[in-house]
């Protein structure tokens, strides 16, 4: 009894919840249109006309800086009109529930809620519950999906290698609470590259990894033989709390990024990361701030790929026309 | 009240797997006891007669282990609208946990409920009285007083015994008055946050899981501690095949152990999770397909004795956020015996063993005077049309609780009559 409530009755998107249950041709499509977008921060007009009149709110029960302040550049960009509603200090604190935040605002008539919770499963939830005409995109829910995250990691991907399917990626760290290794993981495998790698301690490899499709390393060094892309993965500092990890000290020791060890993988691999980075606990300075690193174009390119869904996701297609 | 009538079921299959029987007998039924089997007692004169023919007569099905939410949680339900279900499922002794608000761990907030259950008059109410004050795993309860009460046995339900010598107190302590100590073993710190099985689901989806482990390590201990104590320990909705195997071990030397099962655990895995699909999360886990198939072989060897509902109704919002932020637990007394009638098509039982599993089962795991249709024992039955196929509807139900995953499912079986202490408590509508 799966249900794909992310696709209309044409098979097109109609929200962005998760990669899974998205075609390789979907996938690529939003790279498409994202790459006519990515041309316009050059432009001294940098706006388009494409979502003049529309409503689009930033529905984040979780505090987030960059991904809300992305989503609402790109929605700025498309000449949206943007709510930025943020929740965590708002009314749920005050017992409201979640459906009830949910009718308030779509009575301000929003077209598309961008939402961020802190619970799995919260962005399909609100997806079930809108009313007809009202999109939803997953700007990351609890440890399941980060959708637009893993788009333009594919997108910085794309741009530097090409085609997919020869390469070997690594993900490397905290990917039992990772939304971001989730959706990294299944867009890979949707896109048909030959191997994603996921290496760390089994603290934090979640319990049935292999069932993503993905082979397992414990060791940093093998694990990074022969990778195209290396993507590093924040550490969070309550792993230490929560009997996961002994010290950020061993961590950086087994698991941390530096010269030496990327070395071992292909010369021409890429170093990316989702940020905030941790300096000195998951990669070295050298390395974030070094030659193979793509950290900040992944930022710059975020905001070309949610113009991508955005759009498509409303219907207004005009984008490749640019 | 008024006197019970005087009924004779007629020319229905009897089956009362108490006293071995499986064939086509008549029953009379006078004073709400039943009078005689097989044979008429003479000068007999019925008001009701109930033509059984094509039926199937049994003991009213008692449940162990139901929410049923009063005092408390009467938006959830009421005792007055869950015994009314439990009738309509062909239940006649519903068992209840004493998580209520305040909780059972005096004699006076037994008789409320108490009361309350017999001015309803749709099913007797028993109750299990709390292990430890206020379920809080810290004190004793006065399990003396509850005894005398009434509660038929002591559990701390869901709120598990962390500190293990508390939980060895409360076994020796029980044991005094023989009274059964009902666990729902889970080890509070392998749970975590944990709101599904940790399997290949919760992998996908990212939600936390519930190791298999957390409930084994904590059935390990309680049994250990019942070999230790001597107490009667029965384990209730386990959801792993391990812990199974391991009871199963243990009652080779130790026949007062038992245990039950959820009849959803029978038919429902993780991957009914999917989609975050809220009605089906469950305290324990779903788990996977090999639990599942352990569960059902445990039960068909009779290593786990009671099928239960695990009957938790909620009210519509507690179901509808978030998954991880939705209440667990289903709505279950309407499709106890309609799912395991289920396993009999599906040949995991026959008819009799089913049956036992509803009733002599759990009487004889609470040494209860129940369960069975031998002349004299209370007229309490269900009568059920083996052959009728019906499809559950959550928009029907009867329960104040539609929390429930098998809306839509079709069946085979159906409860027609059911009586409670020589009353018709239910009736389906031609």
């Amino acid at each position: 009894m799966r249900e794909n409530l992310q696709l209309n009755e044409a098979g097109e998107l109609r929200h962005l919840l998760s990669i899974e249950g998205l075609k390789r041709e979907h996938l690529e499509r939003i790279l498409d249109i994202a790459e006519s977008f990515a041309v316009l921060p050059g432009r001294q007009v940098k706006k388009v006309p494409l979502l003049r009149g529309r409503i689009v709110t930033n529905l984040f029960f979780e505090n987030s800086t960059r991904t809300r302040t992305t989503f609402e550049l790109a929605a700025k960009l498309l000449s949206a009109d943007v709510i930025n509603f943020n929740v965590s200090v708002s009314a749920t604190s005050k017992g409201e529930t979640l459906l009830d935040t949910l009718r308030n605002l779509e009575a301000m008539h929003s077209d598309l809620f961008v939402v961020r919770h802190q619970h799995s499963g919260a962005a399909h939830f609100i997806a079930r519950h809108v009313a007809p005409g009202v999109s939803v995109i997953n700007a990351g829910d609890g440890w399941h999906a980060h959708p637009t995250q893993a788009l333009l990691d594919m997108f910085t991907i794309r741009r530097h290698k090409g085609d997919f399917t020869p390469l070997r990626v690594a993900i490397v760290g905290d990917i039992q609470h990772s939304r971001v290794a989730r959706s990294q993981i299944m867009a890979l495998n949707t896109l048909g590259v030959t191997e994603v790698r996921i290496i760390g301690p089994c603290t934090l490899l979640p319990a049935e990894a292999r069932s993503l499709g993905v082979h397992l390393y414990h060791d940093l060094e093998s694990g990074l033989e022969e990778v195209d892309v290396i993507i590093m993965l924040r550490l969070q500092r309550e792993r230490m709390e929560g009997a996961l990890l002994p010290s950020a000290h061993e961590y950086f020791q087994l698991y941390g990024l530096t010269e030496a060890r990327l070395k071992r993988a292909r010369p021409d691999a890429i170093v990316m990361h989702p940020g905030p980075i941790n300096r000195g606990v998951e990669i070295a300075s050298e390395v974030a701030d070094g030659p193979r690193s793509v950290i900040l174009q992944q930022v710059s390119y975020g905001i070309a790929v949610r113009m991508a869904v955005m759009s498509l996701i409303l219907g207004a297609r005009g984008g490749e026309n640019e | 009240m008024n006197r019970a009538p005087n009924i004779h079921v007629h020319d229905g299959r009897l089956v009362d797997p108490a006293n071995g029987i499986d064939e086509p007998l008549d029953l009379w039924l006078a004073d709400g006891r039943v009078l005689a089997v097989g044979e008429a007692p003479p000068g007999f004169e019925a008001e009701v007669s109930i033509d059984a023919g094509g039926l199937v007569v049994c003991p009213g099905l008692i449940d162990l282990g139901v929410y049923l939410r009063e005092p408390g949680f009467e938006h959830k339900a009421t005792i007055a609208s869950e015994s009314r279900a439990a009738a309509r499922g062909g239940i006649t002794t519903l068992v209840c946990m004493p998580q209520t608000e305040p909780v059972i761990d005096t004699p006076a907030v037994w008789e409320l409920i108490r009361r309350r259950a017999k001015a309803c008059g749709n099913a007797r109410v028993l109750a299990m009285g709390a292990l430890t004050q206020d379920l809080a795993g810290e004190q004793l309860a006065e399990m003396g007083a509850l005894q005398r009460a009434g509660c038929v046995a002591v559990t701390n339900g869901r709120n598990r015994l962390a500190n293990t010598l508390v939980a060895r107190r409360a076994m020796e302590y029980a044991s005094t008055f023989d009274l059964p100590v009902v666990l729902c073993s889970e080890d509070p710190h392998l749970k975590a946050s944990g709101v599904v099985h940790e399997g290949a689901v919760a992998t996908r989806l990212g939600l936390p899981g519930i190791p298999s482990a957390a409930e084994t390590v904590a059935v390990a201990r309680d049994l250990a501690l019942t070999e230790h104590t001597g107490c009667r320990s029965h384990f209730h909705t386990l959801s792993t095949g391990r812990a199974a195997e391991m009871i199963a071990q243990a009652r080779r030397t130790n026949r007062r152990i038992s245990a039950d099962v959820a009849v959803h655990q029978l038919f429902l895995m993780e991957t009914d999770v999917d989609g975050f699909r809220a009605e089906c999360r469950v305290d324990p886990p779903l788990r996977t397909h090999s639990d599942r198939e352990r569960l059902r072989q445990a039960v068909a060897e009779g290593e786990i004795e009671v099928i239960c509902s695990d009957h938790q109704p909620h009210e519509a919002d507690a179901k509808s956020e978030p998954f991880p932020a939705t209440a667990p637990g289903i709505s279950g007394l309407e499709t106890l015996l309609p799912l395991t009638l289920k396993l009999v098509e599906e040949g995991v039982l026959d008819l009799p063993r089913a049956i036992a599993c509803l009733t002599a089962g759990p009487a004889r795991v609470l040494g209860l005077e129940l369960g069975r249709l031998s002349p004299g024992a209370s007229a309490d039955l269900c009568i059920f049309d083996p052959e009728a196929a019906w499809t559950f509807r959550a928009d029907e139900m009867a329960s104040a609780g539609r929390n429930t995953p098998f809306d839509g499912w079709e069946f085979r079986g159906r409860v027609t009559h059911t009586l409670f202490e020589g009353r018709i408590t239910h009736r389906l509508e031609p």
